[in-house]
């Protein structure tokens, strides 16, 4: 039986999210210019959260994209096919800084799709992450600019963070097989 | 299909990955659902300035079209290339089947030339299928078969349908003329009939198809009626779709006289207005217009032929990207 541990409440998660706020605001100086482009699906209402916080104390709106990674993914023909989802973006990223955000940093390889997927759609001046968990194991030379909580796992557990649009609760949790928990395997 | 059902639509399903579309019959309203819901996504594809993606990088696919098409042909070819795959165009005329090559070993040299996926369009109904059981390792998709199927035609008018009402459950839609010859409306008839919508197939008794209705198939398509007059069956109607006669049906002796067929089975406004308000009126092409279709209404009330092309390709970008992409297994 997988056990589940609660490794954020949503009151974490709402703080997490007004601090992330701040510092994209304090390293961009102001929000002008900014557009946070959620990664489908998880990504998408975090997105949201962070342009409502930014609005609440800076009085700028900024502009929240979706992005789907899908068919830019290096293991299409590798493992179970993904649903492609809709990819809208509500201004033209040409000479835009562009922030985005996702649930989960792991091997690096859906933000490593999501450039490429961006590049495809224009030319931001600037491209940065944030994620609300960090939980390592790169395959690939990326990091995130603004990352919520650090989260050291073994390979066989999964950290999976809840939102109210998806899972109707805000949360964050690990989840232990206990069967593979501190296996290393390839992640999937 | 590879359609394994978003966990959204069908909670539970573990369907095996479809390898070849042939026809709608044998799809859940499941999988329909999700090939529309993916061919909505891939619409954005077509809009971008660069409209290209990487999905299907180093996948041949072949069309092979040994009757004439330019529509079918070349909107897979453009899903085919916006997807990234290798796409490669034989007809009839300057193939090998002009000196007489038989389907088989076209299809199995275009197998040994590691095609990933064929598209097939043939005069005689049943080739594609014969196809699918004659080759290993490459995917096939039906682009029409005589007066057989032609699901991807069905499934771009499914989207269509579905864009304009939101919902194809409890949508009431008539087709209207020669259904016995159109594989177009056949396959219609089982995409709508799978996705809740209650069909009404009108027109001459000799150009029903008889077959979709009895030899056993009553069961599996509940919703499908046929209703002779067309006042009648467009009563309160969301989509009308209005199929091409062909001239040689009435040397054939399946019509009286054509006068007579206009009179009684062409759509015109007197018509369409016993149909819902804002019904949809759809026609396959190519039309007669003046036959089963008024001048009137073929010039102005068909106002989504062009967003059938887009859709059509879109579509079709779905269909490939998930017979090529993902494994056979589920996690």
């Amino acid at each position: 039986m997988p056990t589940e541990r609660l490794l954020m409440t949503g009151e974490d998660m709402r703080r997490v999210i007004s601090r992330i706020a701040h510092e994209i605001v304090e390293r961009n100086r102001g929000a002008d210019g900014l557009v946070l482009v959620g990664l489908q699906r998880r990504g998408v209402p975090l997105a949201k959260w962070l342009a409502s916080a930014i609005a609440a104390f800076e009085d700028v709106e900024v502009p929240v994209g979706a992005l789907d990674t899908n068919l830019y993914r290096d293991d299409l023909t590798s493992r179970p096919q993904p649903t492609v989802r809709a990819t809208t973006l509500p201004v033209d990223v040409d000479d835009k800084v562009v922030v985005l955000v996702d649930d989960v940093l792991y091997t690096g390889r859906t933000a490593r799709a999501a450039l490429n997927a961006l590049m495809d759609l224009g030319r931001p001046t600037q491209v940065q992450l944030a994620v609300m968990v960090d939980r390592g194991h790169r395959e690939l030379p990326i990091r995130a600019d603004y990352v919520g909580k650090n989260v050291p796992t073994a390979a066989g557990e999964q950290v999976r963070v809840r939102v109210d649009d998806f899972d109707s609760v805000n949360e964050v949790v690990l989840v232990q097989d206990d069967l593979v928990a501190g296996e290393r395997e390839v992640p999937s | 299909m590879t359609t394994r059902a978003p966990a959204e639509t069908a909670p539970g399903t573990s369907v095996a990955p479809r390898r070849h579309v042939l026809d709608l019959d044998d799809f859940s309203a499941g999988e329909i659902h999700a090939l529309l819901d993916s061919a909505e996504a891939m619409r954005e594809v077509l809009g971008r300035s660069i409209k290209k993606v990487p999905s299907l990088r180093g996948k041949v696919v072949i069309t092979l079209f040994l009757e004439p098409s330019t529509r079918t042909r070349v909107s897979f070819e453009q899903a085919g290339k916006m997807l990234s795959a290798d796409v490669i165009n034989i007809g009839g005329a300057g193939s090998a089947a002009e000196k007489g090559e038989s389907l088989l070993n076209t299809a199995l040299t275009l197998q040994a030339m590691h095609a990933d996926l064929i598209v097939i369009r043939h005069p005689h109904s049943g080739a594609p299928y014969f196809l699918a059981r004659n080759l290993t390792s490459t995917a096939v998709v039906n682009a029409g078969d005589g007066m057989h199927a032609h699901p991807t035609q069905a499934l771009l008018d499914l989207m269509t349908m579905r864009r304009h009402l939101g919902s194809l459950e409890g949508a009431k839609v008539v087709i209207v003329g020669d259904v016995l010859h159109s594989r177009v409306a056949r396959s219609n008839a089982f995409g709508l009939a799978t996705s809740g919508a209650s069909v009404v197939l009108c027109g001459p008794p000799t150009m029903m198809p008889l077959d979709l209705l009895h030899a056993g198939r009553t069961p599996s398509l509940p919703n499908v009626t046929v209703e002779p007059d067309l006042d009648a069956a467009i009563e309160g109607a969301d989509v009308v779709m209005t199929l091409r006669l062909q001239s040689e049906r009435q040397e054939a002796g399946m019509l009286p006289s054509l006068r007579e067929y206009t009179r009684r089975w062409q759509v015109n406004e007197a018509r369409m207005s016993l149909a819902k308000p804002g019904a949809l009126l759809m026609h396959p092409g190519p039309m007669n217009e003046g036959v089963e279709i008024a001048s009137s209404l073929a010039h102005g009330g068909l106002a989504q032929i062009e967003e059938q092309v887009t859709n059509g390709v879109a579509l079709r970008m779905a269909l490939l990207y998930q017979l090529l992409t993902g494994t056979e297994e589920r996690p």
